[in-house]
């Protein structure tokens, strides 16, 4: 009797988690109205594929699928060689006050990013940076909880490692390159995931910084063409479809990372 | 005794990400507090001489301002009734996913995990469609049990409850996975023990499971309202703040006032009461767990 309660109410969340993407994909392959009737329906009756057409002919969506990856990427990239090296830095080198700082970054982290927005708004302005993709990439460059993660994670490196190929004449460098980044490799994957797609679901900055049509980002070219399109439920459920695509295939493909990520996040260090 | 690193290898590891997080963060967070004493507004955009220092004007303006009072009450609503909700959800699916009659564990979890990952505004737009008041396939549900049509985006007594049913359903999967971890470190004697003295299953979970998962859901709870108190998109893509006000928060208050009106001063007021009432809530979080554990 318990068993089959438990398994009732789990699978019921289970559905009710699921509903608002089926009804989502479903929507996007009906014809234009389709999706407006009532009772709703949560199978197209015939496939219609002219949403999706008419996003990547008529509404330029490559364009801004190709902006949200380059910047996505590039912010991955940079934040993982920025972050894996400082991480390590604080993790393993020996200098006074370290413990003092590392402290002093993490207890910032209770800053809202909305209070940096509009100083780091007239910066970039200044800088000449607005409607640049650096104006995305410098920012996420580097981070305090990225920092946070490599370090917890190059503290279980045993230190007779790096002392060894010191010994053999490494320099700083070479022993970053060469024994710490190999043996990071799953912290890497991991904030590489959890930074890629932070990255390419976030909107408020995006929004801020990307005033030019041609440099949206996904979601905020998805929130500004629902301005534009709002009675075309079936176009905008294709649009959200689009847009939900990469960030779900890279962490279907990577998982079990982006799980032990928030594990690590949450213990206390 | 250990050498110290050399300074040019701490120049070379430390000083990108810290120049970046420095001239990038910290400063922008200096600069902000000091434009809240200014009135530095579309005007002073075009040229920094018109900028005047102006005191604790913009904070008193605010205080007097009823809008702001409107954000400031829509989202200590939604972090007081969301977060716990949120909490709450995320305990019950752990609790269930940590059952030993669940077969294929992994698949459930994938499934409550789906909407933490997707793109929150994509998301927004489809419950958006899915509390349509007569289309909405929300409304088709309730209907079935009888319940009559609600214009849930429309009706500002509706308005913020379905943005928090968004919010539920959107992050408890994240927190759920959290939970899940700390359900496997309660030792599994305790239980066994509770159940040869005949506890109940309610009493093992009033008098084992929470206390043993107190550290566990501080830290939860305390990520939630931080991150509760930044509600902007799912406002910002399904009501624009409407209806009536209803659900207008703190940040979509500052992004209206800074980046629509360029009042960029009073904007950054804004942004410091965020910050302030957000210490505030770590402060009282820190406390209660305090107190608890007395």
């Amino acid at each position: 009797m318990k068993k089959v309660l438990v398994i009732f109410i789990a699978t019921l969340i289970g559905v009710i988690t699921f509903l608002p993407f089926l009804w989502m994909i479903a929507a996007s392959f009906m014809p234009t109205g389709a999706a407006n009737t009532y009772p709703p329906k949560l199978f197209p009756d015939k496939f219609d594929f002219s949403h999706y057409t008419t996003l990547f002919t008529r509404l330029n969506l490559t364009k801004y699928l190709l902006n949200s990856l380059i910047i996505s990427l590039g912010v991955t990239l940079f934040s993982l060689l920025l972050n894996s090296m400082s991480g390590y830095a604080f993790a393993k080198f020996r200098f006074s006050r370290k413990k003092g700082l590392f402290k002093f970054l993490l207890s910032s982290l209770i800053i809202p990013a909305q209070v940096t927005m509009l100083p780091l708004f007239l910066i970039l302005k200044n800088l000449g940076l607005i409607n640049t993709y650096w104006a995305i990439l410098i920012p996420g460059m580097a981070s305090i909880f990225g920092i946070f993660l490599i370090r917890q994670y190059a503290f279980s490196i045993p230190d007779s490692l790096i002392e060894a190929a010191k010994m053999d004449g490494a320099t700083e460098m070479q022993v970053y390159l060469r024994v710490i980044l190999p043996l990071c490799k799953p912290i890497l994957v991991t904030l590489g995931l959890f930074t890629f797609m932070g990255t390419w679901n976030d909107f408020l900055w995006p929004l801020i910084v990307m005033t030019d049509a041609n440099m949206y980002t996904m979601p905020v070219a998805l929130a500004n063409l629902m301005s534009e399109h709002v009675q075309d439920t079936e176009l905008m459920m294709a649009g959200s479809v689009i847009t939900i695509i990469p960030v779900l295939v890279v962490f279907l493909a990577l998982q079990k990372y982006y799980i032990k990520g928030i594990m690590m996040g949450s213990v206390k260090g | 005794m250990q050498t110290k690193t050399k300074f040019s290898a701490l120049v070379l590891f430390l000083g990108p990400s810290l120049a970046v997080i420095f001239v990038f963060f910290f400063l922008p967070v200096i600069i902000a507090f000091m434009l809240s004493f200014t009135d530095f507004d579309i005007y002073s955009l075009g040229n920094y001489g018109y900028l005047r220092f102006v005191g604790f004007k913009n904070y008193s303006t605010l205080l007097s301002e009823p809008l702001f009072w409107t954000a400031l009450k829509n989202t200590f609503y939604f972090v007081l009734v969301g977060g716990p909700l949120s909490v709450a959800t995320s305990l019950g699916a752990a609790i269930l996913l940590n059952s030993k009659f669940i077969k294929y564990k992994g698949i459930f979890r994938l499934v409550y995990f789906l909407p933490v990952v997707t793109t929150l505004v994509a998301v927004s737009i489809v419950w958006r469609y899915f509390y349509h008041p007569r289309f909405g396939l929300l409304n088709y549900i309730l209907s079935l049990v009888g319940i009559g049509k609600i214009d849930w985006l429309g009706d500002p007594t509706f308005s913020m409850p379905a943005i928090i049913l968004l919010a539920v359903w959107k992050n408890f999967g994240y927190n759920m996975i959290i939970f899940v971890a700390g359900l496997q470190n309660i030792p599994t004697e305790l239980y066994e023990a509770a159940s040869i003295e005949g506890a109940s299953a309610w009493k093992q979970f009033v008098h084992i499971t929470i206390p043993q998962l107190a550290p566990t859901t501080l830290f939860i709870s305390l990520i939630t309202m931080i991150g509760y108190f930044q509600l902007f998109a799912e406002p910002y893509v399904m009501t624009q703040g409407g209806p009536l006000n209803s659900t207008l928060s703190i940040v979509l208050y500052m992004y209206q006032e800074g980046f629509r009106w360029w009042n960029i001063g009073y904007s950054t007021a804004i942004a410091f009461m965020l910050f302030f009432i957000i210490m505030i809530g770590t402060i009282i979080q820190f406390k209660l767990q305090k107190e608890g554990e007395d």
